[in-house]
């Protein structure tokens, strides 16, 4: 079924990891690959194995969640890892007819490898364990500040969740539209580039119509229940920070000294 | 009493510019309707495409504002700016299209929007959200997304969304237009029990001669003026005249009237099968 598609892939269980506060969960992640890309060391990536391992653990996600997410960014990694091996310049370390692996382009290669798979599987964690509205709540909440300096957050957050809500709906819109152009005789599959892309006009024009519909509707329907921005609304769950993201705050810096200690220490 | 909708001699004339923005066309959708609602009663009203009846109802809760005349919504003028967020939550609307309408991505979250945006505490939200899908049966499906419902079902979580933000009074836009049979009665039987156990005013406005037999008043509009109104049982005694401006009557009624005019004894305006059931033992026993 189309319409059981959803967006991220939230995957639902009860952790303590789930239970955090998006707002907690968005600053673990961005601290996280900010983090690898400061420390570039393999004392300090060490610290972040033990870290993800341990995050992983506690989010109750199965470790093949992960890896499917994986398989999506393969080619990139492969591509980047093999510019990285080949082209660096430095002391050669194997030589094959033309192409040569130095030993610097082999550290950067590893780095580079290390540090994408890391970048993909934390934040996996962090769209696995929170559903897409916990987030744009988070992204709101979180980037309230900003309105000071008249960054409409509300609007954009509200923009966000509506989308995310209406993307099933255009996606089974699409389909009927499509067997409906079928049925009259539009050819979706054949041809080359250019006719497959003029065989998209039947396809996008009512589609556009329609969402130009569905928007004005949805307006008319938000302003009758009393929708005028983001001023004087409540919440019926409002976010608010619990001692376990305190905690995880905590646990935040300390794997922040870790990384810092590891690369001084060890300093490989 | 006061009533809970006085609409009068409203008039709403859609214009069309030209390209040097100057009006090339006008026309009036609605055209001086007079019309007083008192709380608690079920209003029905009808009329085909194009009568002006959706017109209408937009001009009860200020989204759409009248050229002429005035709408009071429970005492308060809606052209009044001041009090348009009253306005709207006094008299709630449900609109046609149940995908259009649905905002949050989880049921519960879609009937809280409303006490939301009225700045409504969050512990007394969560009450209100629980009578809501309670008074529409959806409160087993609280936690679902909206996706996954049937069409009437959707339906019914819009009418908790509008119930939860305790209107007196709630317009129904041709609520069932897009529903099939089963889903169409459940969307009919919310809103008749909302009308009969909380007393919420209804107006319902629909093109199913069906849904409007049990209504306190019918009110037939064509090509933006009232043609009649009354009781269902006054307006659907003509039959003629109904049709003549190519509107349906039940089936039953249009039952009787062709027996009627075949010669058999049977009074004007039957509405239900019981009714027409009696009408001819009645006449079967007179001599």
């Amino acid at each position: 079924m189309i319409r059981d598609i959803t967006i991220g892939q939230y995957y639902p269980a009860d952790s303590v990891i789930h239970r955090l506060d998006p707002r907690t969960k968005l600053v673990g992640t961005l601290v996280f690959i900010i983090s690898l890309f400061m420390f570039r060391s393999f004392a300090a990536y060490g610290v972040s194995v033990l870290f993800l391992a341990g995050v992983i653990r506690a989010s109750k996600v199965p470790f093949k969640f992960l890896i499917r997410g994986m398989k999506s960014i393969m080619v990139l990694l492969l591509i980047t890892v093999a510019f990285n091996l080949f082209m660096i310049p430095g002391e050669t370390l194997v030589q094959v007819w033309k192409l040569k692996i130095t030993d610097e382009g082999l550290y950067t290669a590893i780095y580079m490898a290390v540090r994408l798979s890391f970048l993909i599987i934390g934040s996996s964690i962090m769209t696995l364990t929170t559903t897409p509205n916990q987030l744009t709540d988070g992204l709101e909440k979180g980037l309230r500040p900003l309105n000071k300096v008249n960054v409409p957050v509300h609007e954009v957050a509200m923009m966000m969740s509506i989308a995310l809500r209406f993307i099933p709906i255009l996606l089974e819109e699409t389909d009927k539209i499509m067997k409906a152009q079928t049925a009259r005789g539009a050819d979706f599959d054949e041809g080359g580039l250019i006719q497959k892309a003029k065989g998209m006009v039947p396809l996008l024009v009512p589609l556009f119509v329609s969402a130009f519909r569905r928007a004005n509707d949805l307006a008319m329907a938000m302003e009758a229940r009393g929708y005028h921005g983001g001023e004087g609304r409540t919440k019926m769950r409002p976010l608010h920070y619990e001692k376990r993201d305190r905690n995880a705050y905590l646990i935040l810096v300390l794997y922040l000294v870790l990384m810092y200690a590891a690369k001084k220490l060890i300093g490989v | 009493m006061m009533s809970i909708i006085k609409a009068s001699k409203l008039v709403h004339e859609y214009q069309k510019l030209g390209e040097d923005g100057r009006v090339e066309s006008s026309y009036r959708a609605v055209d001086g309707v007079d019309l007083e609602v008192e709380p608690g009663q079920f209003i029905a009203i009808l009329g085909h495409n194009g009568s002006g009846k959706s017109t209408l109802a937009k001009h009860l809760n200020a989204i759409l504002l009248p050229s002429e005349g005035s709408v009071h919504v429970d005492g308060k003028d809606t052209r009044d700016a001041e009090k348009l967020w009253e306005i709207r939550k006094t008299a709630g609307m449900v609109f046609q299209n149940p995908d259009n309408q649905i905002i949050g991505t989880v049921v519960d979250e879609d009937v809280a929007f409303g006490p939301e945006n009225m700045g409504v505490p969050t512990d007394k939200i969560k009450k209100r959200v629980e009578e809501g899908l309670k008074t529409v049966g959806m409160w087993k499906y609280r936690s679902h997304s909206p996706n996954k419902l049937s069409g009437g079902q959707k339906q019914r979580v819009a009418i908790a969304g509008v119930v939860a933000m305790h209107p007196k009074c709630i317009v129904f836009d041709e609520p069932t237009a897009m529903l099939d049979p089963i889903g169409r009665k459940e969307v009919i039987e919310a809103a008749k029990r909302l009308n009969r156990e909380e007393g919420v005013t209804v107006i319902l406005i629909t093109h199913y001669m069906e849904e409007v037999v049990e209504a306190d008043r019918v009110i037939v509009m064509d090509q933006g003026k009232v043609l009649m109104q009354g009781t269902p049982r006054e307006v659907f005694s003509e039959v003629e005249l109904l049709k003549e401006h190519r509107l349906d009557v039940p089936q039953v009624t249009m039952l009787a009237y062709e027996l009627r005019k075949s010669g058999m004894d049977i009074p004007k305006g039957i509405l239900t099968m019981e009714e027409l059931a009696d009408a001819l033992v009645q006449e079967k026993k007179a001599p």
